[in-house]
């Protein structure tokens, strides 16, 4: 095992472990910074699989946002603050053997798939910087990437029209006589 | 570097998360679970993007795009996740079964379900 390897199976073990704990610990509020812990884990691994680019949103986005997010979910829905028991349901063996299942054949197929597959992070340096998947994106995948833009803006409306109270009540009785008054002219 | 190091960790990644899916209880934490499948698949794009080192960084690129849906299924579900705690008062998805499907072990049928021809 090389060096980049063996970084490379602790950041995982850090992660899976992580991971692990955000699906089975007891405190809600734990399993989200658990999941900071996972994701930043993961990371680390893209920087070792040197896509740089990949690693530094992952920790401005996940990191940064989507954690943040999540804890305000948890906030906003008043969650009790230390372990609370009702946090798993009753088919907790069903979902433990189709994990361990999915978990069986994924590895399976994966391994005996790709057996004869090694790479050298050293042949082509410089592949996972900004520069270069700036150059792809705005070269080969600019129609994907505004499509893209789009679907971000009608969620975020759709999670403002979503968390908006008072709809069906927004006309105020000025703003009814004026569009009437619009509408005669 | 073997392709199964980071393969592995991805597919071992997204077990857990179909783990955390099916078994937890509170609506978060089952969207924590899901970000973290969305994880395992971006940690195979990267993979075989490094792996058989393309030109036009398909995986990548598809990662970050990726990331982005992540982004916006968070907002949209924590929205729809509040939208239920104000109007139900509880985020655990089992007891939220207004809509399941009524068989005869239920008992009694609903009043207003339509007699059969």
């Amino acid at each position: 095992m090389t060096g980049v390897e063996i970084a490379f199976v602790l950041l995982g073990i850090v992660a899976l472990s992580s991971a692990v704990l955000v699906v089975t610990t007891t405190q809600l509020v734990h399993a989200a910074l658990w999941l900071v812990v996972s994701l930043g884990a993961l990371a680390g691994c893209y920087l070792l699989l040197s896509a740089e680019l990949v690693a530094w949103v992952q920790v401005l986005i996940y990191v940064g946002a989507v954690v943040v997010l999540l804890l305000f979910g948890i906030m906003l829905t008043r969650a009790p603050i230390g372990p609370s028991t009702d946090l798993d349901s009753g088919n907790r063996l069903a979902a433990f053997a189709v994990g361990l299942g999915t978990a069986g054949t994924l590895v399976t197929v994966l391994l005996t798939g790709l057996r004869h597959a090694y790479f050298h992070l050293g042949d082509n340096p410089g592949t996972g910087t900004a520069r270069s998947l700036g150059d792809a994106i705005f070269r080969y995948w600019v129609l994907p990437f505004e499509v893209l833009s789009v679907l971000l803006l009608a969620a975020l409306v759709g999670a403002i029209v979503l968390s908006r109270t008072n709809i069906g009540r927004v006309a105020a009785p000025e703003d009814d006589s004026a569009s009437e008054q619009r509408g005669r002219r | 570097m073997h392709v199964a190091y980071p393969v592995v960790l991805a597919a071992m990644l997204f077990s857990v998360g179909v783990y955390g899916v099916l078994a937890r209880r509170n609506a978060i934490l089952v969207l924590m679970s899901v970000e973290l499948m969305l994880n395992g698949a971006n940690l195979n794009l990267v993979t075989f993007d490094i792996w058989r080192s393309d030109v036009m960084h398909s995986g990548q690129v598809m990662a970050l795009f990726v990331i982005v849906i992540a982004a916006a299924e968070v907002g949209v579900g924590l929205a729809i996740v509040l939208l239920v705690f104000r109007n139900r008062s509880t985020i655990a998805v089992d007891s939220l079964r207004e809509l399941r499907e009524r068989t005869d072990r239920d008992g009694t049928a609903p009043e207003d379900a339509m007699d059969p021809p």
